[in-house]
């Protein structure tokens, strides 16, 4: 069986979409091939930045013949019938075969499709997936209108028999026709050769300088790394992402470690890193004793004859200039920060943070108030948390953040602390974009806990309230990240905080702030008078917006003022419509949202979402951290033997009660009486659920719910012993009346604790 | 001729030398295109030339501004004004990469010794509404050049696809030459009589002209010649194409581009000068953006851009 070997041969493939392209080019190829009938026994696809290639081994030199039988026309049926038939068979009528079928005579002809070789199958295939690549980008290039990533040079296509006779399969693609040469290295080895096979091709490249597989070369630059640094003491610092990309960007890598120049050494270690990263695709080497970036590793594509020393030295004066310039930034910004960021906090108002949000400074304004407001919840000082909040993003107008956008936070760090701001400040400049992903970790100092929180609160309201919610699989503004980012800082802090309330804050502030923005109005936020909010019109430029009856109103009465939140707000969209909109309507939506992202973080954890809905639907369940806690006692409560039949004693006695109440038209809600207790199990439980009411009632207030839980747990034994023993259809109809109203009392007790209705099984 | 033999010693001498090989290889060699534009792309030669489907070949030095590099000469690598060589072909011929090398060869770089990479880099001018793919070329780690395969200019797609080359010439001849300081670098033979620097020829320009850009220009009378640019740009195209006093079909796509030209460089001294926020940023970008369209529509109405009548 032969041996198929592809190479599509280019000009300089993008690192990052090496890997991509392997897996594209090997299933697209697979794929058609097994369609066609071409099976095969094993493929790997390889990327260097000039080539994609593929091995197939053991691939069938031609697709089985295929037979097949067509049912045709009643030998009655009119010879048009037949005939076309036939030609759609492509069959003679001497071909045909007659058998009895239940409704007359029938004709069959059996089809014979005969096996394709491979070369021709591969031919078609591989012209299909040259011109369907799902490139990310890709592009034409001279006269031609074939696309690529680059532009395409030459395509290797051989198959290779048992023999190792190797054959050119026969294949043009816009001008570009197949054979069995390929190029090495651009420079080390310049020139064409043939293969003759996968082995040989592989040997080949590697004596023309092309080291094929991506893994040895990644593999190659990092132990070669990491030897260059050990030899000195030093170590290397990690970076994946990094390693797969440089891999990407050679096909003879050779590391070469060279020096940051002494009057760098003191910028911060981020700044290091990230300019010889983003800007030199450098590593950097750490020093272990102290813990400073003291090198770096640069990766060539070549050897020379001075080892490396020229390309080394070059590679050093672009960094010392880069880094000439981050100094300089650094300087610049100390210079500011140490006067206390002024000019940094005033230019915020400059920068857009979404363009129907409005400005930095605006969201800034909001986050510091609600950070204010929540300080008192998660324990942290007001005034700290109103100060870390206004400062937190005033790096994004420092010169280092311009230049280095993927150190926010970090600069602000350093910034606020150059400034003399107190500690936990300069932390929480840091630390409130966290947590960034769902294994990062979370803050814990309490005034970054506070900035977090409304940081991420006012994102989300702020994107709801310009209907910017993530459907399916778009999220573009992370808003999720942005949930589970809360849900992580309750309860991994233990704190108990009412969301809805803040929530309400969040999506009226932002609509205050759309509002001011159109200046249709200005609407004034008093959380602290009774969730009280003013709307103040501005003189006569509201009467230009549609809906202005609403804004009228307000302005006839010269101001507004809602008593409580479930009064509808204005909300203003991005043009100049005035619509009415309900600020609970969208702090409910949100708390589903949290509610929904909860059920995700819970399920991993092992708790069963049936479980999360019988206590969202409890009361508080704003309060996730009461939320989570009140789940797994049930949870744990669900694994014992008593909770697993109380839930089948429950579930039976709401649904007798439930289709009483249904045919009866009645609630059997006014409390059963002990005197009409016949049986003793009926006095018993009686007596147990008085007892449960008491402990489950005195056990929530408490926030103890294992304790109700196992209240409720230990209602099980009286349960079944009474659905044992008693007939609740009574033919005496007091004493049926009486007992449906004590399936109630159980319905109710149980329900103090979790609604049990909405567990499944 | 020019001896490309050896290292060469002054600014002058990569130029000449960059020349006579693109010359020797067929391109037109043209002069700067004689407004101010903010990169070589911007001459006709490159942007209007890209579009359509005659052949085209050239190659040029582009002084460029950018005001906001200004730094009064004081930084080691940061100008307003500078030089950009500038090589179009159109359609893109196979061997352009190799093409490509022989020309840092010719400016004696040495491929033995050197570490030379193509290293994915998108071109797009939000201006010029064009972008095209290709890679900033890199030599021991430094960005020497960008090599870009234009995909669209102006709004239109490129049929055949010019490929474009941009060196950046201070910088590859402060590398070149091996020369930290930009104004230290000799600007012609090191050993001649007058022996000049690039900062003997630039430092006065470059403070004076940073002062002025930063702090000096005449805010509203640039933001008067913005708008001016761009309502002559559109008097200028809705003229008809016959022109009266001939008789002949006239479409002027190249005057009403020199209007764009002058928008677009207007627009860098606006921002320059701080006065324009990050809002009105896009939105003059944009308008920019559209006399560009509005020129290359007009310019594939013209014969050079393909029209047969």
């Amino acid at each position: 069986m032969p041996d198929l070997l592809i190479e599509l041969f280019s000009e300089e493939i993008p690192a990052r979409m090496q890997a991509r392209a392997c897996d594209d080019l090997k299933k697209r190829m697979t794929d058609g091939l097994v369609e066609a009938g071409l099976t095969y026994a094993g493929a790997a696809a390889f990327a260097t930045p000039r080539r994609l290639t593929l091995a197939l081994e053991g691939l069938l030199s031609e697709s089985p013949t295929l037979r097949e039988e067509r049912k045709g026309p009643r030998v009655d049926a009119p010879e048009k019938a037949i005939e076309g038939f036939l030609r759609g068979a492509g069959v003679t009528r001497d071909d045909l075969e007659v058998r009895d079928e239940k409704k007359g005579k029938v004709y069959f002809a059996t089809v014979t499709k005969p096996g394709r070789p491979a070369a021709e199958i591969v031919a078609e295939v591989l012209d299909d997936t040259i011109r369907n690549f799902p490139w990310p980008k890709s592009m034409r290039w001279g006269a031609g209108s074939l696309r690529w990533v680059r532009p395409l040079h030459s395509i290797l296509c051989i198959l290779t028999d048992d023999a190792g006779e190797a054959q050119v399969v026969p294949l043009e693609v816009d001008g570009i026709k197949a054979g069995d040469s390929t190029e090495g290295h651009r420079f080390m080895a310049p020139g064409r050769f043939s293969v003759t096979s996968f082995e040989d091709y592989a040997a080949k490249l590697k004596r023309a300088r092309v080291v094929l597989n991506p893994e040895e070369r990644s593999g190659h630059i990092w132990q070669e790394a990491t030897n260059l640094a050990f030899a000195r003491g030093l170590e290397v610092v990690e970076d994946k992402g990094l390693l797969q990309e440089v891999a990407g960007l050679v096909e003879w890598p050779v590391p070469l470690m060279g020096e940051i120049g002494a009057e760098f050494l003191d910028l911060p270690p981020e700044v290091l890193q990230s300019s010889m990263k983003e800007h030199q695709k450098f590593f950097s080497v750490r020093n272990p004793k102290t813990g400073r970036i003291e090198q770096f590793v640069t990766v060539a594509n070549r050897e020379t004859a001075d080892e490396g020393a020229t390309i080394l030295a070059g590679n050093q004066k672009v960094l010392a200039a880069r880094l000439a310039d981050a100094k300089f930034f650094w300087e610049n910004d100390l210079r500011i920060a140490k006067e206390g960021m002024g000019p940094w906090l005033e230019s915020l108002e400059n920068v857009t943070f979404h363009n129907k949000l409005g400005s930095q400074a605006e969201r800034i304004a909001r986050i510091a108030a609600l950070a204010r407001e929540i300080a008192p919840v998660v324990g942290a000082d007001p005034d700290l948390a109103e100060q870390a909040a206004k400062v937190a993003k005033a790096d994004l107008s420092s010169e280092m953040v311009y230049e280095f956008p993927e150190l926010q936070g970090i600069m602000g760090r350093y910034y606020a602390a150059e400034a003399g701001l107190p500690e936990d400040v300069a932390a929480a400049c840091e630390e409130h974009y966290a947590p960034l992903g769902p294994s990062d970790a979370v803050p814990s100092r309490l005034v970054s806990v506070t900035v977090a929180l409304a940081d991420k609160l006012d994102t989300l309201a702020g994107f709801w309230a310009i209907d910017e919610k993530p459907t399916g699989s778009k999220d573009p503004y992370a808003l999720r990240r942005a949930a589970l980012g809360v849900i992580r800082l309750v309860l991994e802090n233990d704190i108990k905080f009412s969301l809805s309330p803040k929530l309400r804050h969040s999506v009226f502030s932002v609509f205050a702030s759309l509002a001011r923005d159109y200046k249709v109005a200005q609407l004034e936020v008093h959380p602290g008078d009774g969730d009280q909010f003013v709307l103040l019109p501005f003189h006569d430029e509201l009467y230009n917006f549609e809906g202005r009856n609403a804004v009228e109103a307000a302005a006839t009465a010269g101001k507004l003022a809602f008593a409580d939140w479930s009064h509808s707000a204005m909300s203003f969209d991005h043009n100049t419509a005035v619509q009415a909109k309900d600020v609970a309507l969208y702090s409910d939506e949100i708390l589903s949202f949290f509610h929904d992202r909860l059920k995700v973080y819970l399920r991993d954890q092992g708790i069963r979402h049936d479980v999360i809905d019988a206590c969202i639907a409890m009361e508080g369940n704003d309060d996730l951290a009461l939320l989570v806690k009140r789940a797994r006692a049930l949870q744990d409560v669900l694994q014992t033997e008593d909770g697993e039949n109380l839930v089948q004693g429950f579930k039976r006695a709401n649904n007798i009660l439930t289709q009483a109440e249904e045919k009866d038209g009645v609630e059997y809600s006014f409390g059963a009486d002990p005197k009409f207790a016949e049986d003793d199990t009926e006095k018993a439980l009686f007596a147990a659920l008085q007892d449960a009411e008491n402990t489950i009632a005195a056990a929530e207030k408490g926030e103890d719910f294992a304790r109700a839980m196992a209240a409720m747990a230990a209602l099980r034994g009286p349960i079944d012993a009474f659905f044992e023993a008693v007939q609740i259809n009574s033919d005496n109809e007091i004493l049926r009346r009486n007992r449906l109203n004590m399936l109630h009392s159980i319905r109710q007790i149980c329900l103090q604790a979790a609604d049990l209705r909405r567990l499944e099984g | 001729m020019i001896d490309s033999s050896g290292k060469p010693r002054s600014f002058q001498e990569i130029i000449l030398r960059l020349q006579a090989y693109w010359a020797a290889k067929g391109c037109a060699v043209m002069q700067p295109y004689d407004m101010e534009v903010g990169a070589g792309t911007f001459h006709p030669a490159t942007t209007l030339r890209s579009l359509g489907a005659r052949p085209w070949a050239a190659a040029y030095v582009q002084p460029s501004r950018r005001p906001t590099d200004g730094r009064y000469g004081e930084s080691p690598n940061r100008l307003q004004h500078y030089y950009q060589y500038q090589v179009l072909i159109k359609p893109s011929p196979p061997d352009l990469q190799a093409l490509y090398l022989g020309s840092l060869e010719a400016i004696g770089i040495d491929m033995e010794t050197h570490d030379i990479r193509f290293v994915e880099d998108d071109w797009e001018s939000p201006t010029l509404g064009a972008w095209g793919l290709g890679w900033e070329v890199w030599c021991d780690g430094m960005e020497v050049s960008q090599f870009t395969y234009f995909q669209q200019v102006g709004g239109h797609d490129c049929h055949p696809v010019s490929g474009e080359l941009t060196y950046g010439l201070e910088r590859l001849a402060m590398y070149v030459l091996g020369v930290d300081h930009v104004m230290d670098m000799p600007f012609n033979d090191p050993d001649a009589p007058i022996a000049l620097s690039y900062g003997d020829v630039f430092l006065e320009a470059e403070a004076q002209f940073a002062r002025w850009n930063f702090d000096v220009a005449d805010t509203d009378v640039l933001l008067r010649h913005f708008v001016e640019a761009e309502a002559e740009c559109d008097r200028i195209l809705s003229e008809p194409d016959e022109d009266p006093k001939t008789g002949r079909r006239i479409v002027m796509a190249l005057p009403a581009y020199d209007q764009c030209i002058k928008a677009s460089h207007i627009f860098n001294l606006l921002d320059a000068r701080g006065v324009i926020s990050v809002t009105e940023r896009q939105a003059y970008i944009g308008r920019v953006r559209a006399l560009a369209k509005k020129c290359a529509d007009a310019y594939v109405l013209t014969a050079d851009g393909g029209y047969a009548a």
